[in-house]
């Protein structure tokens, strides 16, 4: 008996050390989304990453990925199954995913963390993000330059810092332009849900706006905007072909170039948890070619984000809260902290934020 | 004017993919068969819908295949529940889990892709008749289907003999087996059938509400279908009620923050569920309307020599 057991424990042993030896030889690296991958918008853009990443490190690298895996407890489990299959980078890409990571990421101190959007880091556990808020900036100047009816309807899905921070930055940069500029707002409680998108678009429209922004991930606002030949911005890829004559433009994110640097670093070694805000001028943030507008229209958006990717940021004073107190003096700049938890309105929002 | 009529035409296209699903469940269910498997057999219907208009490019074409989708996805179920005897419960669940999976699968080609839309209905002379003309003349094929389902599906059940004998499988499939009735295969059609309505459901999604293909389109609209067979207990009329409802109240609270109206939008966009669920509460008092109205052996299998 005893025999038997010895002979098994050195099979177990054996077995397990050939697994390890093979895991060493590749990187594994891992990705939780929120959405499916087939969105064509938030979670499609962070799964081209994860296929950059692959193409650009060959079979250094292995990486997988779990889609579909909603914000809350559940993540958990996805986080800790991924960490137990030997992933030894995991990227957490929703702000959903911070609680989870920041818990999971303790229980397994030899693996890397990185977190998506959110504010909580750890030993083993680094941010990143990226400035969207500088796109949606110079959306609300195109908005404010397109809309005839000064009116805006903006489509967003759960009131969090970065929402916030992305309405409060497209009305300073449409009142940049048009100072009476107004934004009809509707939250729709969902990042992903094409016919409820597309049923906000029309509600907005039909009081009046004449064109879409929206802070959610599918296409349907869009072709809402095409329909009704009105005007509208594309989320997380370029979604001109659903609309060629009502979009814009679209703000995409680009991940890529951050997740090959992040695997590479954690190949060679030299991967520590890091804090990492990325804006137009990193690459991150794109805004896709400017159509359907005129040139002088065209002109000033290319102005507006040369300017902010030299280091302007659209978050610079004098800018008062909603209720008209005063937030930043003339020639103040924000700081970061106080964007990330960002929770008021600027002035000329016309909405009560849920709290 | 135009905004009364734009509203009353969303809260149409809302409301038509949960009142074909459900009407197509209520079918299932007064056969006596409880198929849970509503959201992956419309899923299946919008990735068939959408993947047939996209290869050949006819919407026509695309509105057949989403019908045929569902019914072929529907008869996996008939089998294993009707033929095998397996637990309805289970079996409807997993369908849903392997449809919105499958069509995960099936469709990742099609991501991306703008899709075609199912032209309006357009009769010179009457669709530009001025309100009326746009909402009785003007709308989409799938919204006529739907209405003209709901009519013959009532038609059917109640003043027809085959649905007599459908009705009376519902309430007791032993008695009916006794009378020589054949219980599985009125129960298969009826499966086929459900399946055929929700993979139209799907096929509205794809080709008319919002003409593309993404995974999870349906985001929950099989289970809303589902509660609405028994908000309306098991009537047709009252499907098409709910359905509507439902679609006001959705559409009511989206303009209702898009006006400004200082409510919390998360209570405003639970307020549909709310209405069911307030309901449902109000049809359960009445003890002896709900056992009539429910098919008493709904959801327990039959085999015939057991």
């Amino acid at each position: 008996m005893k025999k038997l057991l010895i002979a098994l424990m050195t099979t177990t042993a054996a077995f397990s050390l050939a697994a390890s030896a093979e895991a060493a030889d590749k990187l594994k690296a891992c990705w939780v989304y929120t959405g499916p991958i087939g969105d064509f918008g938030y979670s499609y853009q962070h799964d081209q990453g994860r296929l950059e990443v692959e193409k650009a490190l060959g079979d250094k690298v292995e990486t997988a990925y779990l889609e579909n895996v909603s914000e809350g407890p559940d993540a958990d489990r996805a986080f800790e199954r991924l960490a137990r299959e030997g992933c030894k980078i995991i990227f957490g890409t929703s702000f959903g995913f911070m609680d989870p990571e920041v818990k999971v990421a303790k229980k397994f101190p030899k693996v890397m963390f990185e977190h998506a959007t959110g504010y909580k880091t750890g030993d083993n556990l680094g941010i990143y993000n990226a400035r969207f808020y500088e796109g949606r900036y110079v959306l609300g100047q195109i908005a404010a330059k397109e809309s005839k009816a000064g009116v805006a309807g903006y489509i967003v899905s759960f009131p969090i810092p970065e929402v916030v921070m992305g309405i409060n930055s497209f009305m300073l940069g449409a009142q940049s332009i048009n100072p009476n500029f107004k934004a009809k707002i509707v939250w729709v409680n969902s990042w992903f849900d094409p016919g409820k998108e597309a049923d906000a678009a029309k509600a907005l429209f039909d009081q009046g706006a004449d064109i879409v922004v929206q802070h959610t991930d599918s296409t349907a606002a869009l072709q809402v905007a095409e329909e009704r030949k009105l005007h509208g911005f594309g989320q997380s890829s370029d979604m001109i072909k659903f609309a060629p004559n009502a979009a814009l433009t679209s703000l995409t994110d680009e991940w890529g170039p951050y997740y090959i640097s992040r695997v590479q670093a954690a190949l060679d070694g030299t991967w520590k948890p890091d804090n990492v805000w990325l804006g137009i001028k990193d690459g991150a943030v794109k805004l896709a070619p400017f159509t359907n507008m005129p040139d002088d229209v065209k002109a000033m958006a290319e102005a507006t984000a040369k300017k902010i990717a030299g280091g302007w940021n659209p978050f610079t004073g004098p800018i008062a809260k909603q209720d008209g107190t005063p937030w930043l003096k003339d020639g103040e700049v924000a700081d970061d902290g106080t964007l990330l938890g960002m929770n008021f309105y600027v002035k000329g929002v016309d909405d009560k934020l849920p709290q | 004017m135009d905004i009364t009529v734009n509203i009353l035409l969303t809260i149409a296209t809302a409301a038509t993919p949960l009142l074909i699903a459900a009407i197509g469940e209520l079918v299932v269910e007064r056969s006596g068969v409880l198929n849970l498997g509503v959201e992956g057999m419309m899923i299946m219907g919008a990735v068939g819908g959408f993947g047939a208009t996209y290869l050949t490019g006819s919407p026509w074409i695309g509105l057949l295949a989403a019908i045929a989708m569902g019914a072929v996805f529907s008869l996996l179920f008939a089998v294993m529940t009707l033929s095998l005897a397996t637990n309805q419960v289970a079996t409807g669940l997993s369908l849903t889990l392997l449809g919105l999976g499958l069509s995960g699968m099936m469709g990742t080609s099609f991501v991306g892709q703008p899709g075609e839309r199912l032209p309006n209905l357009d009769i010179p002379g009457l669709t530009s008749i001025p309100v009326i003309g746009r909402l009785l003349f003007g709308q989409d094929p799938i919204f006529y289907i739907s209405i003209a389902l709901t009519a013959a599906v009532m038609w059917f059940l109640f003043k027809t003999r085959t649905g007599l004998t459908l009705r009376s499988i519902g309430d007791s499939h032993t008695s009916a087996h006794a009378l020589g009735i054949h219980v599985i295969r009125y129960r298969y059609l009826a499966v086929i059938f459900g399946g055929a309505c929700a993979g139209l459901a799907g096929g509205h999604l794809s080709l008319v509400y919002t003409p593309q293909w993404v995974e999870n389109m349906t985001a929950g609209r099989g289970w809303i279908a589902l509660a609405l067979v028994v908000f309306a207990s098991w009537r047709p009329w009252r499907v098409l009620a709910g359905a509507y409802i439902f679609g006001a109240v959705w559409i009511g609270q989206l303009h209702a923050q898009a006006f400004g109206i200082p409510v919390p939008s998360q209570f405003l966009s639970s307020l549909p569920y709310l209405a069911t669920v307030v309901v449902l509460v109000l049809i359960s008092r009445n003890k002896r309307l709900t056992m009539m109205n429910t098919p008493a052996s709904l959801g327990q299998p039959f085999v015939p020599d057991r």
